[in-house]
């Protein structure tokens, strides 16, 4: 349940490291963010920036033996790095909820609806039987969905996207979590059915009092939603700041790319702006220097700083390397 | 005459049920569509999913077999399968997938997969076929090196440009492109949209542009058609659609379209909680009694909604 | 769930009439009639002639086939040449010597199979997996007979611990000493079969558990905080067994029909013996009966299959 206490989600200098052939690549590295409880912090960024791989190393979702991970994640005064499996899954679902991107696949198909969201009560609660069927009647009810006694009975194939959607939020929030994870929670689902999603994610999160993690390829729902905004590139987190300062004030080259790269009103005529190259793969990424530089060559190495770090540009908004300082694209010369 | 002419489309998908599993009802996936694809513009095509775009591409191109209307091409309908071929119509039209892996064949190379429309309809010696693949490549930005590789090397970004060579191989007149940049990141959505845009200036080709993404389309496309229930509830140009819409639908898809503007956060949830509460309320009046969208009524010359008679009234005065 | 069980049995009775058509022209294009082999030297062709004529050979085929499906229903196959026994009471005879081996085998092969198969998916890579697996890939390398063989010759003739031939000893008396003698002809086969049996279902159902691992659902349930052990239980045990499950119907009617090499090596008087017998004397009645027999059980087992598959499935109840 949660108290009033001002819980938070300190991750410092995380990194998770992935096995190909015998080697470690890291697919995230050296993250830093605070998350509190009433706030929407977003992560920002293209496949393969590990911003998923971040989501799945806080709920400690890696199969040891195949990954490596440093750093710091601290969660209501414990590091959550260093618990084993079953103070973990005390954790799990219970003070942490995850939302997942593809509603079909999350869902057993085998199981019925309700018991799909009761699961969680069973091992996180000890009411009776009686009140864990109200309580999931009650989840289904706020996460909106119509003719909830008949829906509990239902399988997943029998229920559309959306309202597969909204079964995936009622088994996160089902023991009212601090921390909601929604990874690309509306990526499968049509416009208006985003926007719906998007509000109850927002309206749970109020009642709740709860911090949520939204990742999100989107920079619409970005900036529709998130109170914090983190971009990612290539493992790192090269700028992050309130939604307003990164939608009003980009700084970071990448992050002026990708706004850029955006179609907008009036742009018809124009040629959309493309980034130069393509993201490298695990194993051909940059180890050091500023990971961004190769799709900028025309920036002097000069500008880039050999260790990249993040620096503070005003209160809360950080950006990493130097070459957002003087960084013009190739047209404004 | 417009290069394409779609009249009073329908196509049914049968439901089997009850014991004997017979045909017990239709989905009418397109339920009466018409429209007119102009040469060298891009037509949107827009709807949520299981509002029939699709489909109403996959008939364009001869992929599904309509139950009733027309396609006519050149004045001839090619519903039917004889004028198709009199017509090479399956050489002058061709399409786009959004799905670049699986509809590209694993086990054959680039080299192969672009040719292949070319063997089809051409007949060219083995040097001036390699030399338009090249030409083909060169045009979409991939280096002569892909020939010989084969689509799981390439990311997803370089696979739909293949398969825009591809489509792009038999000089066609239209490309019907379902979601062509739906399963793609930004960046790459941003170099597919620009090859496709470059592609028409240069060859003169018309888009047949379906998406669920206002935001691509409105960047794209000069005329768009929103289809809701197997119907078009509004025909107009990009002003017409984005910034004077009528129809309550179309309404409520651009209301639900995320703004990158953080300022106006909460004007915008309120706008859209107001416009879906309108949909909701209103919903009735815009469609008939059995839920289906009313017929297009015409409101200026380019401007055409699906609007119950005493909003054209209102619309009058 | 009834409704879509009971559709699936009436689509079977077109199946069945078609089948039983086909099987009553196979008989009609095999040489000789039904008597062929009782007719002596003596017998004049007028003769002849009157007993086809009062048999309905010369009627129409149609009229022909008529008569035969009415005799079958009257439980009526024919008599065997070979033995000079109505075909029925032969089959019988080995079919319950099959039914036993049949059940024994089954029983043994999913005992062994599935453990083996869960195990294997849920630690894989891990010594127990690596040893399941070069059992599965050297029983699947050698062939069955001689694997039969080399049973046969250690355990039957140099140990001497199970009989070699036969299906119950001709002394065993009481119903007590029956079935322990039944159950000491049927180990050694049974037991054989069904290692050799368990490749398949063993390999199948570790990578369902491996795909199960890793699947979407499976994040969820972990991410709800269930212990491991529970995951497995609740979510990954029952999809990865689902389709082992439909699969045992026709596993079960395939050992039904009985296993021509296992029951050829150890002498053991079953269907598959019978059928390979009455192929090298000609016995056409009763190959015509095995054959009609072995198309309904494969009918049988699909529609066993389907049935079983509805029942677990729920994705299968709406369609």
């Amino acid at each position: 349940m949660a108290d009033e206490e001002n819980h938070f989600l300190k991750i410092e200098d995380v990194s998770t490291a992935f096995k190909i052939q015998g080697k470690y690549y890291p697919a995230v590295s050296d993250v830093s963010l605070d998350i509190h409880n009433d706030e929407i912090v977003a992560i920002v960024g293209e496949s393969g920036c590990g911003k998923s791989t971040l989501a799945t190393t806080i709920m400690g979702l890696h199969d040891p033996a195949e990954t490596k991970i440093g750093g710091k994640i601290e969660f209501e005064g414990q590091d959550l790095l260093t618990l084993n499996e079953d103070q973990m899954n005390k954790i799990r679902g219970a003070k942490i909820g995850m939302i997942f991107q593809d509603p079909l696949s999350a869902l057993n198909p085998l199981k019925r609806i309700g018991d799909q969201i009761q699961e969680g009560l069973d091992y996180h609660t000890k009411m009776t039987e009686a009140e864990k069927k109200a309580r999931v009647l009650e989840l289904v009810n706020q996460v909106g969905i119509p003719h909830p006694e008949r829906v509990i009975r239902q399988f997943p194939h029998e229920l559309s996207g959306g309202m597969r959607q909204r079964v995936v939020i009622a088994i996160a929030i089902a023991c009212k979590p601090d921390l909601m994870i929604a990874d690309e929670p509306t990526t499968a689902l049509d416009v208006t059915i985003q926007a719906q999603i998007l509000d109850l994610l927002k309206d749970i999160q109020k009642e709740n009092h709860a911090g949520i993690i939204l990742i999100t390829h989107d920079l619409g729902v970005v900036a529709e939603t998130a109170d914090e905004v983190a971009v990612m590139y290539a493992g790192q987190v090269v700028e992050k700041g309130s939604a307003k300062q990164i939608f009003d004030n980009p700084l970071h080259p990448y992050t002026r790319s990708l706004l850029r790269s955006m179609p907008q009103k009036d742009s018809e005529n124009d040629d959309l702006y493309v980034i130069e190259g393509s993201v490298p793969s695990l194993q051909k990424m940059p180890q050091d220097g500023c990971k961004f530089a190769p799709r900028i060559p025309w920036v002097p190495e000069s500008e880039h700083e050999a260790h990249p770090t993040m620096h503070e540009v005003e209160p809360g908004h950080r950006v990493r390397c130097t070459c957002y300082k003087n960084f013009k694209f190739q047209d404004e010369a | 005459m417009s290069l394409i002419e779609v009249k009073d489309l329908e196509v049914h998908y049968p439901i089997r049920s009850g014991f004997w599993n017979r045909v017990t009802d239709e989905v009418l996936a397109v339920d009466g569509l018409s429209l007119n694809i102009e040469a060298g513009e891009t037509y949107g095509l827009v709807g949520e999913s299981g509002s029939g775009k699709s489909t109403t591409g996959k008939s364009i191109v001869g992929l599904e077999k309509p139950t009733r209307g027309q396609i006519l091409y050149k004045g001839k309908d090619i519903t039917k399968p004889r004028n198709r071929r009199e017509l090479d119509y399956n050489q002058d039209v061709q399409m786009i997938f959004q799905d670049s892996l699986s509809s590209l064949n694993p086990r054959k190379r680039i080299e192969d997969i672009i040719a292949e429309p070319i063997r089809n309809f051409e007949h060219l010696d083995k040097n001036q076929e390699k030399l338009r693949v090249l030409q083909l490549l060169d045009i979409v930005g991939l280096d002569a090196d892909a020939l010989y590789k084969y689509p799981h090397q390439f990311s997803g970004g370089q696979r739909q440009r293949i398969g825009v060579a591809r489509a792009v191989a038999t000089n066609p007149k239209l490309i019907v492109a379902d979601e062509p940049v739906s399963a793609l990141d930004l960046s790459v959505q941003a170099q597919v949209l620009n090859f496709m845009k470059r592609i028409q200036r240069d060859f003169g080709i018309s888009y047949l542009f379906i998406s669920h993404d206002l935001g691509v389309v409105r960047h794209m496309c000069d005329n768009i058609a929103i289809m809701h229930r197997g119907r078009l509830v509004e025909i107009g140009t990009r002003d017409d659609i984005y910034n004077h819409p009528m129809h309550i639908y179309t309404k409520r898809l651009l209301s639900a379209i995320p703004e990158t503007s953080v300022e106006g956060r909460a004007e915008a949830r309120a706008h859209r909680e107001a416009v879906e509460r309108e949909f909701q309320e209103n919903q009735s009046r815009y469609y008939d009694k059995d839920g289906k969208v009313l017929p297009l009524v015409d409101v200026t010359d380019t401007h055409k909604v699906a609007l119950p008679a005493d909003e054209i009234d209102k619309e009058d005065k | 769930m009834w409704k879509t069980v009971l559709r699936r049995v009436l689509i079977m009775i077109p199946e069945v009439i078609v089948l039983s058509v086909l099987v009553f022209l196979l008989a009609k294009a095999m040489p000789g009639d039904p008597f062929t082999g009782s007719i002596g030297p003596h017998t004049s062709a007028a003769q002849i002639h009157q007993l086809k004529v009062q048999a309905g050979l010369y009627n129409p085929w149609y009229q022909q086939y008529w008569n035969w499906v009415v005799h079958l229903f009257h439980g009526n196959l024919g008599t065997s040449f070979q033995y000079q026994e109505p075909v029925t009471r032969i089959i019988g005879e080995r079919a319950i010597n099959t039914v036993w081996l049949a059940l024994f085998t089954m029983v043994l092969t999913y005992a062994i199979a599935i453990p083996m198969g869960l195990y294997a998916g849920r630690h894989q890579n891990h010594i127990g997996d690596n040893i399941i697996r070069v059992y599965t890939f050297v029983t699947m390398a050698i062939p069955p007979f001689v694997i039969l063989l080399i049973a046969l010759w250690i355990f039957g003739y140099v140990l001497g611990w199970a009989p070699t031939t036969g299906s119950v000893s001709a002394t065993a008396s009481g119903t007590m000493g029956t079935v322990l003698s039944r159950l000491q002809h049927i180990i050694l086969p049974g037991l054989v079969a069904s290692l050799t049996g368990t490749v398949n279902i063993v390999q199948y159902l570790r990578s369902e558990v491996i795909d199960a691992k890793h699947s979407d659902y499976v994040r969820t349930a972990r991410s709800k905080g269930v212990p491991t052990t529970n995951v497995f239980r609740h979510h990954i045990l029952r999809n990865s067994l689902l389709p082992i499950a439909a699969f045992a119907g026709y596993s079960i009617t395939g050992l039904l029909g009985g296993s021509v090499v296992t029951e050829m090596i150890f002498s053991y008087p079953g269907m598959g013996l019978l059928f390979l017998n009455s192929i090298s004397y000609r016995d056409y009645t009763v190959i015509t009966a095995l054959v009609l027999l072995y198309g309904l059980l494969n009918l049988l087992g699909t529609l066993l299959s389907d049935i079983i598959l509805t029942a677990v499935d729920p994705r299968v109840r709406v369609q």
